[in-house]
């Protein structure tokens, strides 16, 4: 008996720690002048912002770093100064001045000046990483920056092209993460091997912007704090922190208990929960992300215009929006999200079995055909693509789906391995040219090309396209080129290897303490600055 | 005087023993040598077959190909399997593990970032799957087929049959959101980050060495949620090994000659049956522990617990390599430590007994 007294009294002192809970009081809510975010930042590889090319880092790089113009987030095509002051352009139409505010200073407390600026996109260049491209596209290189890029003046520099392209569109490409001004002295004073400081300014930050990068913690948070030399209204939070919460249920469970003030990426069925509560508002703003599909076009049945035409006949397109996206999103079938210059609302397309099945018999596939999918493990593009499989069985033809994690899909979508695959596509900058490049260019379908754009990844070859693309890049004349964009979308929608499905609103869940959050189209430009906490 | 020394009966004895010390030891470090160099190369060939462009996390998915090209150079992919494996190895043994594609830090940085956690994490589940699994076992042996018996088998095989990223955020709902007894996911609330030096790496020491008992109670707070559940896995199959090992020793001539001879129930149990099972029981707990030291990938991520689970499996997922190569070094040297040590243990206590 005394035997078994010992170990009861052994079993039963442990577990319940029970008698320990009430003893130690729980911190609830979060500090005032802090706002809290929870949100999976396992994207973020690097806080260079000549490095950023992911969501979560460009977020941070656009609340702590100054770029060298902005743009008005009701209307993108209103470009305005923000570490530049004024731009002319000469007389060829190449080359671009650029004058600079003065009286900014980096959260180091040194002045930003002019050498600064053209030092930032002179490391774009030198370091050639991923979002380079958005600089290189205007024929500026290793060889050449030096001269391309220069100071003219003691605030002022040159922005010289190969070629006189669209004001709009190199004015857009300045707005992007990529044109970002980091101060000089610091970056270099940390700089090894000709990294350019690369290697520090990874982990490291050295901006102007209305936030500092006070620490990252990978997997764990990232902490930002108000930057007191920043030069305009300073930002109302003293601190903002992103913790890392991978799973979209505790996400929410933290809001709802008050210990974040923003749960980002929640799931529909998540949010229309979340909706009905008195203490959580909801905010949506549509964001430059397509949800298409893309076909393979070495893949023998997907090659044939008919067979293409007869699947997008077989998409329940607004079904897809309901159910994925709550109703959060707007059903797009061209190239270009709306809100942009030339972009199209029409919706030809439609669910239509009958005349689906007519185009395949037509193409000599009355029977259908079978093929394979590759999607993303997670949701919703398991779900969207579970429901496309039932869509398109209606037609006869039988999806496998390959659902692989995103790098592997990248991986097989860039060596050109997959036959369909269902992919998200945002836009690089505020300006068609991005998606008219991604979709419709591909001058060399060979392996070894300098341009792996999505209709390279497709092997779709239009010669014709590619050149329009080219063309309305270099039109000057805004009107004539919104025509050039509205002409390649049509013609991409009626011939190209994609079936655009439909853009998706940013919603953000946040506590109803909460005021001034502005949302942009893309990531870089949510705005924190102006958020109060009543 | 030398001579003396080699001569004397007792020189002679300390000079073997001296010898056969170090014949162990460098048997050791051979097995050390050995056992971690066939994991590296193992790891090695399995990564090298990932079919995730290692490239592509490099340079990201829209660089031109003379970028593409460069970086695959840098990451000395253009050459055979065997050399990269030697040259890894040599790195290695420079003590370099090389940076991080995904963190930008040294992957020995984050290591030592990551394990700290993990280990508070897997102690608090070995230490309740000891204290609460061998008690446990003890008396279901004792009582073999009794309700409490059978009641014990159903409460551990609903340990070990539900699945974590279920009753995770459930638990977390009850507990934290509901009811307010614990902390939420994470391992501290942030509002303490950065407000204790970071020393050992461990929330719990560092409070307690820099005497901020607010951040010790908020560390253990977080730690005591997601610590049951690897407990409670971790007793499910430490007490079932207990009861199977009591039963064994029960079964034995000697147990029947004490009771015969008049001795307690308690005094059998504790200094015969008890005794005689700890030798066999305690690689049980070793393993256990280092199951639960390779980090529990479902767990951290339910709990957004920075350990070396989700730092590993997200460097796999993301190919990169030398995050997951050292992160398998950690490992498999607890592992092989841990199974050593259980080892002497064992021999011992068989010792003791003997």
């Amino acid at each position: 008996m005394n035997l078994v007294a010992f170990f009861a009294f052994l079993v039963f002192l442990f577990p319940p720690f029970s008698f320990l809970f009430p003893v130690i009081p729980a911190l609830s809510g979060t500090p005032r002048d802090t706002l809290i975010q929870a949100w999976a930042l396992d994207d973020v590889l690097s806080l260079d912002p000549a490095d950023i090319f992911e969501v979560s880092a460009s977020e941070i790089a656009g609340n702590s770093y100054e770029r060298l113009l902005g743009y008005d987030l009701d209307d993108v095509s209103k470009i305005f100064g923000v570490v530049a002051k004024s731009w002319r352009v000469s007389r060829d139409g190449r080359t671009i001045f650029f004058k600079i505010r003065k009286g900014k200073r980096f959260a180091s407390g040194r002045p930003l000046t002019v050498a600064d600026v053209v030092f930032s996109l002179h490391r774009v260049i030198f370091l050639e990483k991923t979002p380079s491209f958005i600089i290189s596209q205007f024929g500026i290189n290793k060889d050449n920056v030096k001269q391309a890029i220069r100071q003219t003046g003691n605030d002022e520099f040159a922005f010289t092209m190969d070629r006189p392209h669209a004001l709009s569109l190199v004015l857009s490409c300045l707005t992007a993460t990529v044109s970002s001004v980091v101060d000089r002295k610091l970056v270099l004073s940390h700089e090894s091997d000709g990294d350019y400081g690369n290697g520090w300014l990874r982990t490291h930050y050295a901006g102007s912007g209305p936030f500092l990068i006070r620490d990252w913690s990978p997997n764990e948070a990232i902490f930002l704090e108000r930057n007191e030399f920043y030069g305009g209204q300073k930002p109302w939070l003293s601190r903002m922190i992103y913790r890392h919460i991978p799973e979209q249920g505790i996400r929410r469970l933290l809001l709802e208990k008050g210990d974040v003030d923003f749960a980002r990426f929640l799931g529909a069925d998540m949010l229309s929960i979340l909706e009905k509560r008195e203490d959580i508002s909801l905010l949506s703003v549509p964001k430059g992300m397509l949800y298409y599909l893309a076909f393979n076009q070495k893949s023998k049945p997907l090659s044939h215009s008919a067979v293409r035409e007869a699947l997008k006949y077989l998409v329940d397109y607004q079904a897809l929006v309901d159910v994925f996206s709550g109703g959060r999103g707007q059903v797009r079938q061209f190239f270009l999200p709306g809100g942009l210059l030339g972009s199209r609302d029409e919706t030809p397309y439609h669910s239509d079995v009958e005349r689906a099945r007519s185009l395949l018999a037509k193409a000599g596939y009355p029977d259908g055909f079978s093929l394979s999918m590759d999607v993303r493990n997670i949701m919703p593009f398991t779900g969207i693509a579970e429901a496309l499989q039932q869509s398109f069985a209606k037609g006869g033809i039988r999806l496998t789906l390959n659902q692989i994690d995103h790098r592997h899909l990248l991986t097989r979508y860039r060596r050109r391995e997959h036959a369909i695959v269902l992919a998200y596509w945002g836009l690089h900058y505020q300006d068609p040219h991005s998606n008219a490049h991604a979709f419709a260019f591909n001058p060399d379908n060979s392996k070894d090309t300098r341009f792996k754009t999505l209709a390279w990844r497709n092997s779709w070859v239009a010669a014709d396209l590619t050149a329009l693309v080219k063309e309305a890049a270099l039109e000057s004349d805004i009107a004539e080129r919104s025509l050039l964009y509205r002409e390649l979308q049509e013609e991409v929608r009626r011939r190209g290897p994609y079936i655009f499905l439909y853009q998706e609103d940013e919603t953000v869940a946040m506590r109803l303490n909460i005021k001034g959050l502005r949302l942009g189209p893309s990531f870089d430009s949510n705005s924190f600055r102006t958020i109060v906490k009543e | 005087m030398r001579l003396l020394l080699f001569s004397s009966p007792a020189g002679r004895i300390f000079f073997i023993s001296l010898y056969r010390f170090s014949l162990r030891i460098a048997g050791f470090i051979l097995m050390l040598f050995v056992t971690s160099l066939g994991l590296l190369a193992i790891t090695f060939l399995v990564s090298r077959m990932s079919p995730v462009d290692p490239v592509l996390v490099l340079v990201g998915d829209n660089v031109t190909g003379e970028v593409y090209r460069r970086a695959y150079y840098e990451l000395g992919l253009d050459k055979s399997l065997l050399t990269q494996f030697s040259l890894y190895c040599l790195k290695i043994l420079r003590g370099d593990f090389g940076i991080s594609i995904l963190t930008g830090h040294p992957v020995i940085d984050d290591l030592r970032r990551v394990f700290p956690a993990t280990i508070e994490l897997a102690t608090l589940g070995i230490l309740i799957g000891v204290l609460v699994g061998v008690p446990l076992g003890v008396l279901a042996a004792l009582r073999e087929n009794s309700p409490f018996d059978q009641g014990v088998r159903f409460f551990c095989l609903f340990g070990y049959s539900l699945p974590i990223f279920w009753l995770g955020p459930i638990a977390l709902s009850v507990f934290y959101a509901d009811l307010g007894w614990v902390s939420g996911p994470g391992r501290i609330d942030v509002v303490y980050y950065g407000t204790v030096p970071s020393v050992t790496g461990f929330i719990l020491f560092d409070s307690a060495l820099a005497s901020r008992w607010d951040v010790f109670r908020d560390g253990l707070r977080h730690l005591i949620l997601p610590g049951f559940f690897l407990g409670y896995f971790s007793f499910a199959y430490i007490s079932r090994m207990t009861r199977f090992l009591i039963l064994r020793e029960l079964s034995r001539g000697y147990v029947l000659t004490a009771r015969i001879r008049g001795f307690s129930d308690f005094r059998i149990i504790r200094y015969h049956v008890f005794r005689n099972a700890l030798p066999f029981l305690v690689p049980v707990i070793a393993l256990s522990y280092a199951h639960l030291l390779e980090g529990a990938v479902i767990t951290e991520t339910v709990f957004a617990w920075p350990g070396l689970g989700q730092y590993m499996s997200h460097a796999l997922r993301n190919a990169d390599m030398n995050a997951v190569l050292g992160g398998v070094i950690v490992v498999g040297l607890v592992f092989i430590c841990l199974n050593l040590f259980s080892d002497f243990l064992k021999k011992l206590l068989n010792s003791h007994l003997h």
